[in-house]
């Protein structure tokens, strides 16, 4: 494989690790698991992703899990979000981005949540992919709203699988982001969670409003009980980085 | 482990050590990972094993200080220079705002420069900066990813109000791209100098622009570490 374009490299992902508690069992020197002759029990590769709410309060939108080659992205940082990711940061609607990953031709597989994700609770979505002789540079992300916000997100933005072996399981902890689409005004007009009850709830507007249109790392809700006084929510609804923890097991 | 005693052990690791050197070309990318702070000029150097910049628990150098309250990193390159350090101060060519990145390239061949460290202070903050402290630069070629944490420096009581920039002076200085985003008038928050570096607990602020407590934003300037993403390429 190219590790010097691998961005997510096992020599990064263990760097990680140092400093955000991210815990990839990694190999380095484990070659390239994913050209088809290193499973010889099937002619498929099958994941199962658990992903686990790691917030006291933010309930997590279904999730959108997206297999896919090491250039694909549903987001980069510091640059204005799409519209089907805005579509699920503001409204927790993964439809758009999962059709949109549907029709990437460096997207090998993906699929939804069964549904939305209570604080505390996991949820395993199982992908089963046709075994294929060249996914150089497989990597995963898993993205879901943290519905309690304006437009928050818990992602995992492309880590490598190139070290996961047939039986063996990936840990990562994911950051949370602010699609920079809607102004965190914390109103319960604007938020679509449950913690708006009572007021508009509105999901996906197309108008982009706020500071920047750019995705960012999340800085956090204010709330009310710190002093926003516009703020429909409370201090159960704050959270920090790591927002979701993701577990992947290759079963076959 | 101060940068002024750093210095010293430095020193006697190049006195001692035969040249044993390990060459590094590299380019040092920093992202600013953050919705509204910025970062002041940024310092990005390699240097040799057994130097750092700061030791979290231990009082902040003068030359710290002097980044993390007012941006001005001419002491810690003063410093880095008597180590031999590998510079490449700047990239941004001033501020580098929220989600922007800057770029430094490194040449550290026929040196013992095997450390790489980057920091720059936050605004607004009082004594708040980013850092990369002294992580060994990797020896295989290929690209490498960090995120670098905020510290506070220990320095300044966080009383989160216009001010000045000099070490040792209250509040933080506002240069103009902050001016629209950055309240006046505010009370000041009772807070004192911790004495220490650690991991900064991140800013109050307040809804006020015009009054209140802080005239930190609390809707735009509030982070969650980590605050910058550092890629380094290894060639």
């Amino acid at each position: 494989m190219n590790r010097k374009a691998n961005l997510t490299g096992p020599s990064g992902v263990y760097r990680w690790s140092a400093i955000l508690g991210i815990t990839a069992l990694t190999t380095l020197l484990a070659g390239c698991p994913f050209d088809g002759d290193s499973d010889n029990n099937s002619d498929t590769d099958t994941f199962e992703v658990t992903i686990t709410n790691l917030t006291a309060g933010q309930p997590f939108s279904p999730a959108a899990v997206i297999f896919h080659g090491q250039h694909w992205r549903a987001f980069t940082t510091g640059k204005p979000a799409s519209v089907a990711l805005e579509t699920l940061a503001e409204g927790g609607d993964n439809a758009s981005l999962l059709a949109e990953a549907a029709d990437a031709s460096q997207v090998y597989g993906h699929a939804s949540g069964q549904g939305p994700i209570a604080p505390g609770a996991s949820e395993t979505v199982t992908i089963t992919l046709p075994e294929a002789h060249n996914r150089d540079g497989m990597s995963v992300s898993v993205l879901t709203m943290l519905v309690n916000s304006n437009d928050g997100l818990a992602a995992l933005n492309g880590v490598s699988l190139a070290a996961l072996e047939e039986r063996q399981s990936l840990n990562f902890t994911a950051l949370s982001y602010d699609s920079g689409t809607e102004a965190n005004t914390e109103t319960a007009d604007t938020i679509p969670g449950p913690a708006a009850s009572g007021g508009a709830q509105e999901g996906f507007n197309p108008v982009r409003d706020d500071v920047r249109d750019a995705v960012a790392l999340h800085g956090g809700v204010v709330t009310q009980d710190d002093g926003m006084t516009a703020s429909v929510l409370r201090a159960q609804h704050r959270w920090d980085h790591p927002a979701m923890r993701v577990t992947i097991v290759r079963t076959d | 482990m101060k940068l002024t005693r750093a210095v010293t052990t430095g020193l006697a690791i190049l006195g001692l050590t035969p040249a044993l050197v390990q060459a590094a070309d590299l380019t040092v990318t920093i992202e600013n990972l953050t919705r509204g702070v910025y970062f002041t000029p940024l310092a990005v150097a390699a240097h040799p094993e057994g130097s750092q910049l700061f030791q979290t628990g231990q009082p902040a150098s003068t030359q710290i200080q002097a980044m993390a309250e007012g941006g001005d990193i001419s002491g810690l390159a003063g410093q880095l220079s008597s180590l031999g350090a590998t510079q490449a101060n700047n990239p941004a060519g001033g501020l580098l705002a929220p989600g922007a990145s800057a770029t430094a390239s490194l040449n550290t061949d026929g040196t013992a420069n095997t450390q790489l460290s980057v920091t720059a202070m936050l605004l607004p903050t009082n004594d708040g900066f980013v850092a990369l402290n002294a992580i060994d630069i990797p020896t295989t070629p290929g690209t490498y990813s960090f995120y670098a944490n905020a510290y506070d420096a220990g320095t300044e009581g966080n009383d989160e109000v216009r001010g000045s920039g000099s070490p040792g002076e209250a509040g933080f200085p506002v240069p103009p791209p902050l001016e629209p985003v950055v309240g006046t008038g505010a009370t000041g928050i009772t807070a004192a100098a911790e004495g220490f570096v650690h991991i900064h607990r991140g800013v109050l602020g307040d809804s006020d622009n015009g009054a209140g407590p802080s005239d930190i934003d609390s809707g735009l300037h509030r982070w969650l570490n980590p605050v910058a993403r550092i890629t380094v390429t290894v060639n």
